[in-house]
């Protein structure tokens, strides 16, 4: 499932209605991003995102980890809009029966999220205002799944 | 074709989207920027640097040498931030 929102989200409450009666899991991991601001320098984070896209996008990738491991619930939130220093900006849960694959593909819709899916940060702190960088980091993240994906093949 | 524009590249052209007819001899995104770019002085410096902006045909990535015959929607953004 996948949300994009401007409101919070309750990382507990998301995981109780994810797993609701089920006993068939028995592993749930979740990753929650938030607003850093190590040096002072960020007052606020501004959101913006191809509405369309940005949901079709968020699908194909959970399609793509569902694709690859035996998952038995995943969910993907975003937020857009105006945000604060620690407030939460994106959170996914997956869970799955052995933890491994939760862990594995919690990491993955990360990685694919973070260089597909059509959002951009603008930061503005006390020296002005300024679109963030894309990571050439986050691009290698994500070419690592690819290249297991061929090894498997 | 609906064009939209995300993010400094909205900035820079000052519209997040428009509707234009595109001539007949612009057949990929590339050929697009280059055409883009002769509109005006504030999209020469809205796709200045074309190989960092990102593309998508109807909201499905594209690369730029992508053929852009039928689409509908073409975007224009730079490198995704999210997460």
């Amino acid at each position: 499932m996948i949300r994009v929102q401007t409101e919070d989200f309750d990382i507990g409450a998301e995981i109780k209605a994810l797993k609701a009666e089920r006993t068939d899991i028995g592993a749930i991991v979740s990753f929650t991003g938030t607003v850093r601001d190590s040096a002072g320098e960020i007052t606020e984070m501004t959101l913006e995102h191809y509405p369309g896209m940005t949901e079709t996008e968020l699908a194909r990738i959970e399609k793509e980890a569902q694709a690859r491991w035996p998952l038995q619930a995943s969910l993907i939130v975003h937020r857009t809009g105006t945000l604060k220093p620690g407030d939460n900006i994106v959170l996914v849960i997956t869970a799955s029966e052995h933890r491994d694959a939760a862990f594995d593909a919690a990491k993955l819709l990360m990685d694919y999220l973070k260089t597909s899916a059509p959002f951009w940060k603008r930061e503005t702190g006390p020296a002005g205002s300024n679109w963030v960088e894309a990571k050439s980091d986050d691009d290698t993240a994500r070419r690592r799944w690819s290249a297991r994906k061929d090894a498997a093949e | 074709m609906r064009l939209l524009y995300f993010a400094w590249v909205k900035e820079k052209t000052g519209i997040a989207a428009e509707d234009v007819d595109v001539p007949g001899d612009v057949g990929t995104v590339a050929e697009l920027i280059a055409w883009l770019k002769t509109r005006g002085p504030e999209f020469a410096n809205a796709f200045d640097r074309a190989e960092v902006i990102r593309a998508a045909i109807d909201q499905s990535h594209a690369r730029h040498d992508a053929k852009i015959g039928g689409a509908h929607e073409i975007a224009f953004f730079p490198p995704v931030t999210g997460g």
